[in-house]
């Protein structure tokens, strides 16, 4: 048959410019399309393959979309109770130091029923990284308002909105841990573009030099969509998250090491 | 083989001690009365510098129970202790831990409840280590000390056992055996374990599958598997463990069931109710769960009743109850809210209410 596409050419293995993650498995992602956890699991188990951690990651995955991360990451796993992410992986770190050792967590997770172990694990200055997705919804549970959920954001559980006065105001986690003495990397990223990819797998392998080194708690945010949760299309929801997230949960760093 | 060391020590201060002994990896632990010199012993013994034991201040009993969930996950042996309050806050972490089927070692000291109740001893929580206390279907292997000998020694028992069977054990004490000194003899220090754990998260090796510690099946059909094989597990531990003592059993018409702090009393009944003429014996169970009903049910064929004697508002009795099946008379006598009964009070109530009944 002739190759009218040109995808024999294209296959070539001299052309081939991408694979697949060792780090990840062979297992399909469940999230919804347009979801940045896939993307955010991709770079992860990029930057741990690169970092050749395979066989040195310890991860914890709370309860929430991300519960399943085992599923899709190609490294040891602990699937930790809601919120306590930080608690677990504190101990993980101090009974095997070598290791590396990462939680992933949404912002119901972290931000409200985990808040105190994230805090005191920051503030303990413990020698993990914490990935934050915030995508200002419960994904997993049905779409219902979370602490990070905008004001005026409808959710499941905020039909006609978020009503600061009623519901309290959306929490910036991230600010917070990054007054704490214990973290010594925070910053804020997202994942619906290449650049952006670019920037948090850049965040991430900093997080992965900053542990070898002991200097403390790396923390990155991701500000991430839901599709699915706020009722959109992947398109609409990442133009929604630029002109109503991005406002409110500003990207960059927000503590950098002061001699790097 | 070395000497065994005696000190005099409290309850409290015997398990920190006996878990460095041990050879325990990592303690995690949270104040509360009465049962916070756990927690300062191992600050202030710093086994860190010596054995590498790890001895952390959490942020709270949740915090606590989930560092344990996660040193657990790695194969370490590890701990915690509280008291009734705090042992509440760590249920979902000890169900998460059952359900993912991990070892590790809790204590309870005991205080009367419930709320805050009072920090004086009691015996009111034996529902929830026996029959569960989190959610789901599960057991821990409970250990009832009643001596500060066996606060130490149920340490090291109750880390073989948890890693014998990959469950929860706890030891279930009381504020008064915490508190209270006693000599107590201590084995010589072990080194701690250097195994590697085929199942533990330890990072991944090329030579094996990843491993994945998790209570989570979103399969009905496979989550039962899962609660079958729990339940397999359990019937093996009831098969293989169950542990008593028996005091002037062999030709009593009467017979106390009672542990810890409740079986010391109740051993000095004996005493007055045989000077009395009463025959009497005691049955003191060593682990609550298994609970030794099959020694009850034999013991019962001679008996002419039971009196289970407990510091709460009867919790134990159902098990006695259930293990004699109506053959034989059974009562409970208990006092509630921190306050320890007399032998006299037992002796009384023994008349009462079996002999007299």
């Amino acid at each position: 048959m002739k190759d009218v596409t040109g995808i024999k050419e294209i296959i070539k293995p001299e052309n081939l410019v991408y694979k697949r993650s060792s780090v990840l498995t062979d297992n399909v992602f469940s999230y919804c399309p347009g979801c940045g956890h896939g993307t955010a699991h991709r770079i992860l188990a990029e930057v741990i393959e690169e970092a050749g951690l395979q066989s040195e990651t310890i991860g914890v995955a709370p309860v929430g979309c991300s519960v399943l991360l085992y599923e899709f990451m190609n490294v040891d796993v602990q699937q930790a109770a809601h919120g306590r992410a930080p608690a677990v992986a504190t101990a993980i770190k101090r009974l095997l130091p070598e290791k590396f050792v990462f939680t992933y967590q949404g912002d119901g997770d972290l931000a409200a029923i985990g808040t105190a172990e994230t805090i005191h694990a920051c503030n303990r200055g413990e020698n993990i990284m914490i990935i934050f997705i915030n995508n200002g919804i419960y994904g997993m549970t049905g779409g219902q308002m979370a602490p990070t959920t905008l004001e005026g954001m409808k959710s499941s559980t905020s039909p006609y909105g978020r009503d600061i006065k009623l519901m309290g105001n959306p929490l910036k986690m991230t600010e917070i841990v990054a007054t704490l003495p214990g973290t010594y990397f925070v910053t804020r990223q997202s994942v619906h573009t290449p650049a952006n990819v670019k920037k948090t797998k850049k965040a991430m392998k900093k997080a992965v030099e900053y542990q070898k080194l002991n200097k403390g708690t790396c923390f990155i945010e991701i500000v991430s969509n839901c599709p699915s949760g706020w009722k959109m299309s992947p398109v609409e929801s990442n133009k929604w998250m630029e002109e109503n997230m991005f406002p409110f949960y500003p990207l960059g760093d927000l503590k950098v090491p002061a001699v790097e | 083989m070395m000497e065994r060391e005696l000190r005099l020590m409290k309850g409290n201060e015997a398990v920190a001690e006996a878990a460095i002994r041990a050879g325990a990896d990592g303690y995690f632990g949270y104040p509360i009365t009465p049962q916070s010199e756990i927690l300062e012993y191992l600050m202030e013994a710093n086994p860190y510098k010596t054995t590498g034991m790890v001895v952390l201040q959490a942020e709270s009993e949740v915090a606590a129970i989930n560092m344990v969930y996660g040193g657990a996950a790695c194969g370490k042996k590890v701990m915690t202790s509280s008291s009734s309050p705090g042992i509440s806050l760590k249920q979902e972490g000890i169900s998460y831990i059952a359900g993912a089927e991990l070892p590790c070692l809790i204590v309870n000291v005991v205080r009367a409840g419930p709320g805050l109740g009072t920090i004086q001893p009691s015996q009111c929580d034996y529902f929830q280590a026996v029959k569960g206390g989190g959610h789901g279907d599960y057991h821990l292997i409970v250990l009832a000390p009643a001596s500060v000998q066996e606060m130490a020694d149920f340490v090291e028992l109750g880390f073989d056992l948890a890693f014998k069977y990959r469950n929860p054990v706890m030891i279930l004490s009381d504020g008064a055996i915490g508190q209270m000194m006693e000599k107590v003899y201590l084995k010589p220090k072990k080194n701690r374990s250097t195994v590697i754990y085929d199942w533990a998260t330890t990072g991944k090796p090329a030579s094996r599958e990843r491993n994945i510690i998790t209570s989570l099946d979103l399969d009905p059909y496979a989550q039962e598997i899962h609660n079958q094989n729990l339940q397999a597990k359990y019937r093996e531990v009831e098969k293989n463990e169950v542990r008593l003592e028996e005091f002037q059993t062999d030709d009593a018409d009467y017979l106390l069931v009672a542990y810890g702090t409740s079986a010391r009393v109740s051993q000095k009944a004996v005493q007055l109710a045989r000077a009395e003429g009463i025959k009497v014996g005691l049955l003191r169970p060593i682990t609550l769960y298994p609970f030794p009903s099959g020694r009850l049910k034999e013991l019962s064929r001679q008996l002419k009743g039971i009196l289970s004697v407990e510091m709460s508002a009867g919790q134990m009795v159902e098990d006695v109850l259930l293990s004699v099946s109506g053959k034989v008379p059974v009562s409970h006598f208990g006092r509630m809210g921190g306050v320890i009964p007399t032998p006299e009070e037992v002796v009384d109530s023994l008349k009462l209410k079996i002999i007299g009944g």
